[in-house]
C-alpha cells in the first residue's frame, strides 16, 4: 500500500512539476503575464518601498511585511515578494494552481503559504496583511464593491492595496479583447468581458466606497515595436494600476 | 535571501574582474575563477596589448573607482587619422581626420596598457570583501540544479551561485560546456603588438594605415611612446617575428614612416591570431556570456574590449533591476533581457569589422578607389564625422547606467 501511495504521489508531483514549468515558461501560454510582470513588479516594489520606507537596494527589504497575493496562479508575484524578504500568502480560487505554485516555490528554495481560497473567506477568518496585491482580478468578479470591501478588511490600518485592471473604452476593447484574445491568442477567447472593465475614475470611486484612500494611478503601456511594457504617468487607456491605503 | 556567492564568473582577464567589481558594488557576492595564476597575470610582460578605451568605458572604470589609479597611465586620444596606404608609397591623399574638438564630450577615449589595467583590477578585487578570487583554478564540470549552478574545480573545490558568467574569452570553455555553438572564421592574419618609443611627441594622435596585407595602427601611449598593432598575413607575421629587434624595426619603418622621428622598441613583441567568433546565443540556463566569450572581433576598429565592457555594464543593469524587483537574477526572464540588449549590437559590430577588414586588407584597384571615395566622403561631411566619433566613443544606442557618466 505504501508503495502504491508513493507512486500516486510521485505521479501527481510530476504532473504539478510539468504544470509549474508551463507557468514559468516565458514563451508558453503565460507569455503575456511574463511580459507584463517586470512592469507590475516595478510598480509594486516601488509603492511598497515608498509606503513602508524600505530601501530596495538593501538585503531583504520587505522583511517583517505580511503580503497577500489574490489570484496567485503559479506564483509569479509571490516568489519575488518572498525573495525580497516578505512573509507571503498566496490564494487562488482555482485549486489546481496551488500545488503547482507550491512545487515551484520549493524548487526555488522559497517559503510561501499557498492556499485555495478567496479574499472574502480570508477576511471572514480575520486574516490581516500589510499589503494586498489585487492584480488583474477585479475585472473578473461579479460584485466589485463587495470584493474590494473584503480586500479592505484584510488590511491592517496603514496597509497598502495595489489593484490593476483594464480600462473600458474603444481602445481597450480593441487591445484587450480583439488584440489579445482574437488576434494574438494570448488569452483564450472569453477571458475578458468588456462590460466588466472598469475606468480609473470608477475604480477610485469603488475603492473609496470600500473604505480605502486611493493615492496613485499609473498606466501599463505596451510598446508593440520593442514588445515590452512600461509604466506610464499619462496613458491609462488600457491596462492600469492603482495604489490605495487603509486609513 | 542572498547567497554569499550569488554570481560565479569564470575568466580573470579584463571583463571578468570589471564585472566582479561592478556586481560587488551593486551588493552581489561574487566568485571569480581564473585559470591563470595570480603571479603569471601580475607579471608585466604577461600581455603586451594596449586598449583604446572609449569614453563610455572610461566612465565605467571611473564609476568603479579605478580611474584615479589608471589616469597617470592613460593617454587621451585627441585625434584619429585614417589613411589608405601601400608600403613604400606613403599615404594616399585621401585621409579621414577625426578631431575631438568637433564633439563636446572631450577626447574620444584613452589609451591604456593591459599591464596597468590588470594590476588595477587585481588590487581592486583584493580590496573588495564581496569578491572571492580563485586564481589558478579551472572548472571541471558545471551543472544547474534548481535555482543553483554548481561548479566543480580541478582542485576538488565546489562553488555554488545563482548565475554563472562566462568571461573566458574566444575559446570559452563555459560556453562549450553549456553546449553553445559558435560561428566564425580566421582571417589568416596575425596582429603583431608592441610598444615603441619615438623622438617626437605624438600629440595624442592615433594613426590607422590600411595596408593591403592588413591595417597598421599607431596608438599614442604616455610619454613619447606608441602602441603598434600591425596586422599581417600569418606567414608574413611569422617572418617578421623571426627577425631580431633591429631587423623588426627595419621592417616596420617603411610602413610606420618618419613622422615621429627615430623609433625603438621598449619591450617584448607579442602576436595574436585574428579571427571572428560569435556565440550562437549569449545566455543559457543560469548562464550569460560576456566579452570575447560572446563575440570576438577583428581589432580593426579597436572596439573589442569596449564591446565587452558594454556587455558588463548592461548585465549589471539587468541583474540589479531584477534583484530590486525580487526576480531571480539568474532566471531565464532576466537573462533574456541581457541577450536582447546586447546580441544585436555585438553581432552588428562583428559584421562591420569583418566587412571593414575585407574592404581594406587587399590591393584590389576597384575596392581601393571605392574606399578612398568613402573615406573622402566621410571626411568632407562634418555630421558623418561626428557620428563616427560618437560611435567610436561608445556614446550611441541604449547606454547602461554605469556608462552614462
Amino acid at each position: 500500500m505504501q508503495t502504491a501511495t508513493n507512486t500516486i504521489d510521485d505521479a501527481e508531483i510530476a504532473k504539478f512539476e510539468a504544470m509549474a514549468a508551463e507557468w514559468w515558461d516565458l514563451e508558453g501560454k503565460f507569455k503575456p503575464l511574463h511580459m507584463l510582470n517586470p512592469c507590475r513588479l516595478d510598480y509594486i516594489t516601488s509603492q511598497i518601498a515608498a509606503e513602508f520606507a524600505r530601501d530596495l537596494d538593501a538585503s531583504a527589504p520587505f522583511e517583517g511585511l505580511r503580503i497577500l497575493d489574490i489570484g496567485c496562479g503559479g506564483g509569479l508575484l509571490c516568489e519575488p515578494m518572498a525573495r525580497l524578504g516578505a512573509t507571503v500568502v498566496g490564494v487562488d480560487a482555482a485549486p489546481r494552481n496551488i500545488p503547482v505554485a507550491q512545487v515551484h516555490a520549493e524548487q526555488m528554495g522559497l517559503t510561501i503559504d499557498y492556499r485555495v481560497g478567496t479574499a472574502e473567506a480570508l477576511a471572514e477568518a480575520g486574516e490581516q496583511f500589510d499589503v494586498v496585491l489585487n492584480m488583474e482580478v477585479v475585472e473578473h468578479v461579479a460584485d466589485p464593491l463587495g470584493y474590494l470591501t473584503a480586500c479592505q478588511q484584510l488590511l491592517k490600518p496603514g496597509g497598502l492595496h495595489i489593484c490593476s485592471t483594464i480600462n473600458r473604452n474603444p481602445k481597450s476593447f480593441a487591445m484587450a479583447i480583439v488584440g489579445a484574445e482574437w488576434v494574438m491568442r494570448w488569452l483564450p477567447k472569453g477571458t475578458h468581458e468588456f462590460a466588466k472593465f472598469i475606468t480609473p475614475d470608477e475604480l477610485f470611486d469603488l475603492l473609496q466606497k470600500a473604505g480605502l484612500d486611493p493615492v496613485d494611478r499609473k498606466g501599463f503601456q505596451f510598446n508593440p515595436i520593442s514588445w515590452t511594457w512600461r509604466i506610464s504617468d499619462r496613458d491609462l487607456t488600457v491596462n492600469y494600476v492603482t495604489a490605495a491605503t487603509k486609513p | 535571501m542572498r547567497n554569499d556567492s550569488d554570481i560565479l564568473i569564470v575568466g580573470g582577464g579584463l571583463n571578468g574582474p570589471v564585472l566582479a567589481l561592478a556586481l560587488a558594488r551593486a551588493g552581489f557576492g561574487v566568485t571569480v575563477i581564473d585559470s591563470t595564476s595570480r603571479d603569471t597575470r601580475a607579471a608585466p610582460d604577461f600581455d603586451g596589448r594596449s586598449y583604446a578605451l572609449a569614453l563610455a568605458s572610461c566612465r565605467l572604470l571611473r564609476a568603479l573607482g579605478l580611474w584615479d589609479k589608471l589616469a597617470p597611465h592613460a593617454e587621451p586620444m585627441l585625434e584619429i587619422k585614417v589613411t589608405d596606404g601601400r608600403a613604400g608609397e606613403g599615404p594616399s591623399p585621401w585621409m579621414l581626420h577625426f578631431d575631438h574638438a568637433e564633439i563636446e564630450e572631450g577626447p574620444m577615449g584613452h589609451m591604456v596598457e593591459d599591464r596597468h589595467l590588470r594590476a588595477a583590477l587585481l588590487d581592486a578585487m583584493d580590496a573588495s570583501p564581496a569578491i572571492t578570487h580563485l586564481a589558478g583554478e579551472t572548472v571541471v564540470t558545471q551543472d544547474v540544479a534548481g535555482p543553483r549552478v554548481l561548479l566543480s574545480l580541478a582542485s576538488g573545490q565546489q562553488v555554488k551561485g545563482s548565475l554563472l558568467v562566462g568571461a573566458d574569452g574566444r575559446g570559452s570553455g563555459t560556453a562549450e560546456r553549456a553546449g553553445i555553438g559558435r560561428t566564425g572564421w580566421g582571417y589568416d592574419q596575425t596582429a603583431i603588438v608592441c610598444a615603441v618609443a619615438h623622438e617626437k611627441p605624438h600629440g595624442g594622435i592615433a594613426h590607422q594605415f590600411f595596408m593591403p596585407s592588413g591595417p597598421l595602427a599607431i596608438l599614442p601611449l604616455t610619454e613619447n611612446r606608441c602602441s603598434i598593432v600591425w596586422s599581417e598575413t600569418d606567414s608574413r607575421a611569422a617572418e617578421i617575428m623571426a627577425l631580431d629587434d633591429a631587423g623588426f624595426l627595419d621592417a616596420l619603418r617603411p610602413a610606420f614612416g618618419s613622422f615621429l622621428g627615430e623609433i625603438s622598441l621598449t619591450g617584448a613583441r607579442f602576436t595574436y591570431p585574428l579571427g571572428l567568433t560569435l556565440a550562437d546565443r549569449f545566455v543559457d540556463d543560469r548562464l550569460a556570456l560576456v566579452g570575447d566569450a560572446a563575440h570576438g572581433v577583428h581589432p580593426i576598429a579597436g572596439q573589442g574590449l569596449n564591446a565587452g565592457l558594454r556587455d558588463v555594464a548592461a548585465l549589471v543593469d539587468v541583474l540589479t533591476d531584477a534583484r530590486r524587483r525580487g526576480e531571480d537574477p539568474g532566471s531565464a526572464a532576466a537573462l533574456a533581457r541581457y541577450q536582447q540588449w546586447r546580441r544585436f549590437d555585438t553581432a552588428s559590430l562583428a559584421v562591420a569589422t569583418d566587412l571593414f577588414n575585407r574592404l581594406f586588407s587587399n590591393d584590389n584597384p576597384i575596392l581601393r578607389a571605392a574606399r578612398d571615395l568613402g573615406i573622402g566622403a566621410v571626411n568632407a561631411t562634418p555630421s558623418l564625422r561626428r557620428t563616427f566619433m560618437r560611435e567610436a566613443a561608445g556614446l550611441t544606442g541604449d547606454l547602461p547606467r554605469l556608462m552614462r557618466g
